[in-house]
C-alpha cells in the first residue's frame, strides 16, 4: 500500500488516521515532506524509498545524535540500509508524536538504544548511548575511566536481575519514574 | 517477562559437566546408568560445540569489546552469583548455541521479535476481553457453538509445540481476540501496538473481514440504526478534534522555540496558549450572551455621550464609561425586540421583577431576553466551566507527572530520558551535550568536592548574614516609603504600622533562620559534612551578630550622616533629619534574640554583644548630636516603652528560649564534640545526674523522687500552670474590686458635700431668723462695729 499520486487516498488517509496516533493535518503535512525527499524517478515506483542519507537531511533530524539508529529501527528494509517507506516514515512520527504512549515510545526508545540490537542494553549499548549524549567533541567526552565507573553505576541502578544488562522491563521501569521523558521524546514536522 | 537468568545451569550442563557425575559414584546403581548417559551426552555436545566454535569465531568476536571488559571488571558481579561461578563463565567465550539460547529468552526478544510482540499483544486482548465481557450475551455467537465454553475463549494449551507456524497460529489467535473486542477497543489496541503500519494493517484487515463475516447479517435494524448514529457521532467529534488542530496557532513559532530551546522554555510558552484559549472561551461567552444582546438594545441615556478622545484608552473612562464595557450600562430590565413603541416604554419604566421572561407586546413577537438573569448566570456559568476545565487539567498533568520514588537510580534516569528530541539546532544540541556531560560527571563525583581555596571558603559563608542584613536595611526603608503614600489619619497610627511591619519582617527572619539551623542542618549534620553542627549554628550566630553590627554602622553612616549632608546641600531643607526611635529600637530587640539564641552553642556571645552594645551607644550618640533633630511631633515616651519591653519579653525572648528548649529538649547532640557528647538529648544529663545522685547518696532519694515525678510529669506542668492562672484571675478580681470601691468613695466624698452645702444654708438661715428677736444685739452690734 503506498502511494503513487502526489495525493494521499482518501481511506488510506483514514486507515493511517486509525493505526497511528497522528492527526489528519500531520498525516498530509508529512506526505508532503515525504514527497519533497523523493528523487524525480522514485516518484512514479508503487511504494517508493527513501534513502538514509536524504532522511537525515531532513532538519528535525539533522543535528540528532541518534538519527542513523532512528532510521536503522523504523526501516523495515531487506539490505537493513536504513532506507524508508513513507509508511515506515508515519511509524516514525507516530512514535515520537504528541498523542503516544508512554509504552510505545519507551518501546522504540529501548529499540533505538539498543545499538547491536540484541535485544537488551549491555556494556557497549551503554558505552556508545553515553558517547552520543555527550558530544563528538574530545572535551565532552569521558575518560574511560569516567566511563566504566558510570556504567557500572547505572547497572547498578537499573539491572534488577543482575544479569549485567538492561532488558527492555527494566528500561521501561526506569522510564516511568522519569515525567519528562514523554515531553522530551518528541519530534514535530 | 523478566525471567531470572541462571548461568549456573547452563555451564553445568554444557560446559562443565563432567564434574557432577564424579561424585556420584557411591549412589544406588539405577542412577549410575542414568549419569553415564548424561556424560556421553555432555561429552558429544562439547564435541559438537568445538566444531561450531570453530565455523562460528567471527560471531563471537564482539566479546573482546570494551562493552565486556568494562562489566567484567566491577569488582560486586562475581561474589553475588554465588562463590565466583560466574567468572570461569565470563572468562570463555560464549558459544553459539548458549548465544542462541540467550538471545531467544523472551526477555530479550520482546523488545525486537514480532512474533514475541504478537504473543504479548495476544495476552494483552485476551485480558482486555476477559474484563469487558464478563458474560458473553447470546447472539454474539454462530448457532453451532456452545456459549460457556465460546464465550470464555479456551486457551489451548500449545506451549509444548514448537514450529515456523507458531508466529502465524499465534497471530491467528490474535486477530480472534481483535474482532471480538469492541471498535474503539480495537482501534486503541491496534495503535499502541508497536509493530509497522503495513502488519498493522494487515491485522486489522483481517480481523475486520472475519468480523464483518459473521457479524454482518446479525443485527436487527434498530441496533443497526444504533450503529449508524453512534458511528456519526464518532465522526463529528474527530472531525471536531482535527478542526482545533488545524487552527495550529503559532505552530511554526512554537517549534522554533523548541528547536532551539527545548522542553523547558516551550512550556513557558504552551501555558501562554492555553491561558489564550481559557480567555478565548471568556469573552465569547460574555460578548454573545452578555454585550451583544445590549448592544442591540442600547439604553436611553440620560446624559450626553461624551466624545472620544484618546485618553480614555489609559484610564478606560470617558467614552467607554458608558458602553457595553462596564457594569453601569446594562439594563435591569427584560430586552424584547422589534416593539419599537413599546421597547421605549419598558426602558422608560424598568420593571423591577426579574423573573418574568416573556412579556406580552402588542406586536405579538415572543423573544425577550432578561437580562439581570442572564448576567447573573452567564458569569456564574462561564465560571463554573472553568473551574471544571482547570480542575480536569490539574489532575490530569498531575497524573502523568507524579512519580513515587524519586530519589532512585536518578543517574540512569539522566541517562535514559535527558536526550530532548525536540531539540534541531546545532548550536544548542552541542550546548545540551555539554551540559549532560557536565551534569553526568557532577553526579558521578557528588561525594568527592574538590579543594577550593580554604580562605576563599571561609569567606563565603558570610555571604548568608549580608543577605539578611541587607533585608532587614532595606525593607523597612520600603515600608517607609509605602506608609507615606498610604497616607493615614493620625500619626500614631502611622508609627503603629510600622512597628507592625518591622516586628514582622525580623520575626520571619529569625524563624526562616532557626528552620533552617535546628530542622535541617541539626537533623541531618553529615549531609553537608559537619563534625560538630552546634559549633557552626554557633558561629554562624556570631558571624550574624557582627554583620548585624557593621551594617547599623554603615546605616549610621549613610543613613544619618550622609542624609543630612543630601538634604541640607541639595534639597535645601531648613531642619535636619529625625531619628527613627522604633526602628532604632527593633533593632536592637533583634541584635539582643540572636545572642539569647546563641548563647547556648557560643557561651561566650553576650560578651560580642557588650562589646557591641558599649560601640555602639557612642557611635549613635555621636550621630544624633550631629545629624538629627528633636522630632515635631509629640513621642508618648512611657507607652512606647512599655512596647518595647513586651516586644522584648514576648517575641524575643520567648521565642529564644522556646528554640533553646526544644533544642535541648529533643534534638540529638553531635557525637564527636561538646559536653553532651554520648548522650542522646541535651536533657539527659541532668537526669542521669538524678540517676546518680540517688545510687551515691540515698538520702538524697527524694530529690530524684521530685525529678521524677514532679518536672517529668506533665501534671505537674498543667498544675503550675493552673495555679498561675488562678493567681492572674485573683489579681484582676482584686484590681476590678479597687476600681468599684473607688468610685463609691467619689460618690461619698460628693455626698459628703452635698451634705456640708446643706449644713451651711441651714445654718445661715438660723442665723438670719435670730437677728429680728434682740434690738440690742443690734445697738451691741453697731457698738461692736466701731470698735473694729
Amino acid at each position: 500500500m503506498g502511494t503513487t499520486a502526489s495525493q494521499l487516498r482518501k481511506d488510506l488517509l483514514s486507515e493511517y488516521q486509525e493505526l497511528t496516533f497522528l492527526t489528519k493535518q500531520e498525516i498530509i503535512l508529512a506526505h508532503k515532506r515525504f514527497s519533497e525527499l523523493l528523487s524525480k524517478e522514485d516518484r512514479n515506483v508503487p511504494t517508493p524509498r527513501v534513502p538514509m542519507e536524504k532522511v537525515l537531511s531532513l532538519p528535525e533530524l539533522k543535528s540528532n545524535p541518534f538519527r542513523k539508529r532512528i532510521c536503522h529501527v523504523f526501516s523495515t528494509s531487506d539490505m537493513k540500509d536504513g532506507s524508508l517507506t513513507f509508511e515506515d516514515f508515519l511509524d516514525l512520527l507516530s512514535a515520537f508524536s504528541d498523542s503516544a504512549t508512554l509504552e510505545i515510545k519507551s518501546h522504540y526508545a529501548f529499540r533505538i538504544f539498543d545499538f547491536d540490537d540484541d535485544g537488551t542494553l549491555d556494556g557497549g549499548d551503554l558505552e556508545k548511548l553515553v558517547n552520543c549524549l555527550t558530544g563528538e567533541t574530545d572535551d565532552t567526552r569521558l575518560t574511560t575511566e569516567e566511563m566504566r565507573q558510570l556504567i557500572s553505576n547505572i547497572l547498578e541502578e537499573s539491572d534488577i536481575d543482575k544479569d549485567g544488562t538492561v532488558n527492555l522491563s527494566e528500561f521501561q521501569h526506569v522510564i516511568s519514574r522519569s515525567p519528562d521523558f514523554v515531553s522530551s521524546f518528541k519530534i514535530v514536522l | 517477562m523478566a525471567h531470572s537468568v541462571n548461568f549456573d545451569l547452563t555451564a553445568d550442563h554444557m560446559e562443565a559437566g563432567l564434574e557432577s557425575p564424579a561424585d556420584e559414584e557411591g549412589v544406588h546403581d539405577s542412577f549410575n546408568q542414568l549419569i553415564e548417559d548424561q556424560r556421553q551426552e555432555a561429552l558429544e555436545l562439547q564435541e559438537l560445540q568445538r566444531d561450531l566454535d570453530e565455523e562460528e569465531r567471527d560471531s563471537v568476536a564482539y566479546l573482546s569489546s570494551p562493552g565486556q571488559e568494562i562489566w567484567r571488571g566491577s569488582p560486586g558481579r562475581g561474589e553475588e552469583e554465588g562463590g565466583g561461578q560466574l567468572d570461569p563463565l565470563l572468562e570463555e567465550r560464549w558459544s553459539s548455541a548458549t548465544l542462541k539460547v540467550l538471545s531467544s529468552m523472551p526477555s530479550r526478544t520482546i523488545g525486537r521479535s514480532r512474533g514475541a510482540i504478537i504473543s504479548q499483544y495476544y495476552n494483552r486482548t485476551m485480558k482486555l476481553r476477559r474484563r469487558r465481557q464478563s458474560r458473553p450475551s447470546i447472539k454474539d455467537f454462530s448457532r453451532s457453538a456452545r456459549p460457556s465454553i465460546r464465550g470464555y475463549g479456551m486457551e489451548t494449551d500449545c506451549m509444548e509445540t514448537e514450529g515456523v507456524d507458531e508466529e502465524g497460529r499465534k497471530r491467528d489467535q490474535l486477530v480472534n481476540n481483535l474482532q471480538n473486542l469492541s471498535l474503539s477497543d480495537r482501534v486503541r489496541m491496534l495503535r499502541a501496538m508497536p509493530l509497522s503500519v503495513a502488519e498493522k494493517s494487515e491485522l486489522r484487515r483481517l480481523a475486520d473481514r472475519k468480523g464483518r463475516r459473521s457479524n454482518h447479517s446479525q443485527i436487527p435494524c434498530c441496533s443497526q440504526l444504533k450503529y449508524h448514529i453512534i458511528i456519526a457521532l464518532r465522526h463529528s467529534w474527530y472531525s471536531c478534534l482535527s478542526f482545533l488542530h488545524s487552527l495550529q496557532l503559532w505552530q511554526v513559532a512554537l517549534k522554533r522555540v523548541s528547536g532551539r530551546f527545548g522542553t523547558g522554555v516551550l512550556s513557558y510558552f504552551l501555558f501562554v496558549k492555553t491561558l489564550l484559549f481559557f480567555n478565548i472561551f471568556l469573552f465569547l461567552v460574555t460578548g454573545l450572551l452578555l454585550a451583544v444582546p445590549q448592544a442591540v438594545h442600547p439604553p436611553t441615556l440620560t446624559q450626553g455621550h461624551e466624545a472620544f478622545s484618546g485618553l480614555e484608552l489609559l484610564t478606560g473612562g470617558g467614552y467607554f464609561s458608558d458602553s457595553v464595557m462596564y457594569y453601569g450600562y446594562y439594563s435591569n430590565s427584560t430586552l424584547s425586540k422589534d416593539c419599537r413603541v413599546t421597547s421605549s416604554s419598558m426602558e422608560q419604566q424598568p420593571s423591577p421583577s426579574v423573573s418574568r421572561r416573556t412579556m406580552e407586546t402588542d406586536c405579538g413577537v415572543k423573544p425577550s431576553y432578561n437580562m439581570p438573569l442572564a448576567y447573573f448566570f452567564t458569569i456564574g456559568l462561564a465560571f463554573f466551566i472553568t473551574c471544571i476545565i482547570l480542575v480536569y487539567s490539574m489532575s490530569k498533568s498531575f497524573g502523568q507527572s507524579f512519580r513515587i520514588d524519586k530519589s532512585h537510580g536518578i543517574l540512569a534516569m539522566k541517562v535514559f530520558c535527558s536526550w530532548d528530541f525536540k531539540v534541531i539546532k546545532k548550536t544548542s544540541v552541542k550546548l545540551r551535550s555539554e551540559n549532560i556531560c557536565i551534569q553526568l560527571r557532577d553526579l558521578q563525583y557528588r561525594s568527592r568536592i574538590p579543594t577550593k581555596d580554604p580562605l576563599l571558603k571561609e569567606a563565603s559563608l558570610l555571604a548568608l548574614p549580608v543577605v539578611v542584613s541587607l533585608i532587614n536595611l532595606l525593607l523597612p526603608g520600603i515600608f517607609n516609603a509605602t506608609a507615606w503614600m498610604e497616607e493615614y489619619d493620625s500619626p500614631s497610627v502611622n508609627t503603629y504600622i510600622a512597628i507592625s511591619r518591622n516586628l514582622m519582617l525580623k520575626v520571619s527572619v529569625l524563624v526562616v533562620l532557626c528552620f533552617h539551623w535546628l530542622g535541617r542542618i541539626a537533623s541531618d549534620p553529615h549531609s553537608i559534612g559537619l563534625q560538630c553542627w552546634e559549633s557552626f549554628v554557633g558561629q554562624e550566630l556570631y558571624r550574624f551578630l557582627l554583620m548585624d553590627f557593621i551594617f547599623t554602622i554603615l546605616d549610621t553612616f549613610f543613613g544619618e550622616f550622609l542624609w543630612r549632608l543630601f538634604s541640607q546641600r541639595v534639597l535645601k531643607r531648613k531642619r535636619k533629619p529625625v531619628f527613627d526611635i522604633s526602628r532604632n529600637v527593633l533593632e536592637l530587640i533583634y541584635g539582643q534574640t540572636l545572642a539569647w539564641l546563641g548563647v547556648l552553642f557560643t557561651p561566650l556571645l553576650p560578651a560580642v554583644q557588650i562589646i557591641k552594645l558599649l560601640l555602639l551607644f557612642y557611635m549613635k550618640q555621636t550621630s544624633v548630636m550631629m545629624n538629627c533633630q528633636s522630632p515635631r511631633k509629640p513621642y508618648r515616651a512611657s507607652q512606647m516603652s512599655t512596647i518595647f519591653i513586651t516586644l522584648l519579653c514576648c517575641p524575643s525572648f520567648l521565642g529564644a528560649a522556646v528554640c533553646v528548649s526544644y533544642t535541648m529538649w529533643s534534638i540529638r547532640p553531635s557525637e564527636s564534640c561538646g559536653p553532651f557528647r554520648s548522650l542522646s538529648t541535651m536533657f539527659q544529663s541532668g537526669k542521669l545526674w538524678v540517676k546518680e545522685l540517688e545510687t551515691h547518696n540515698p538520702n538524697l532519694a527524694w530529690l530524684a523522687w521530685a525529678h521524677s515525678y514532679i518536672v517529668e510529669n506533665p501534671l505537674f506542668l498543667f498544675l503550675a500552670a493552673g495555679i498561675f492562672l488562678i493567681v492572674i484571675y485573683f489579681n484582676t478580681q482584686v484590681v476590678d474590686g479597687q476600681r468599684k470601691i473607688i468610685s463609691l468613695l467619689q460618690e461619698q466624698i460628693e455626698n459628703e458635700g452635698e451634705d456640708k452645702k446643706f449644713l451651711i444654708t441651714r445654718l445661715q438661715a438660723i442665723h438670719q431668723q435670730k437677728r429680728p428677736l434682740s434690738p440690742r444685739r443690734l445697738t451691741s452690734q453697731a457698738s461692736q462695729d466701731s470698735n473694729c
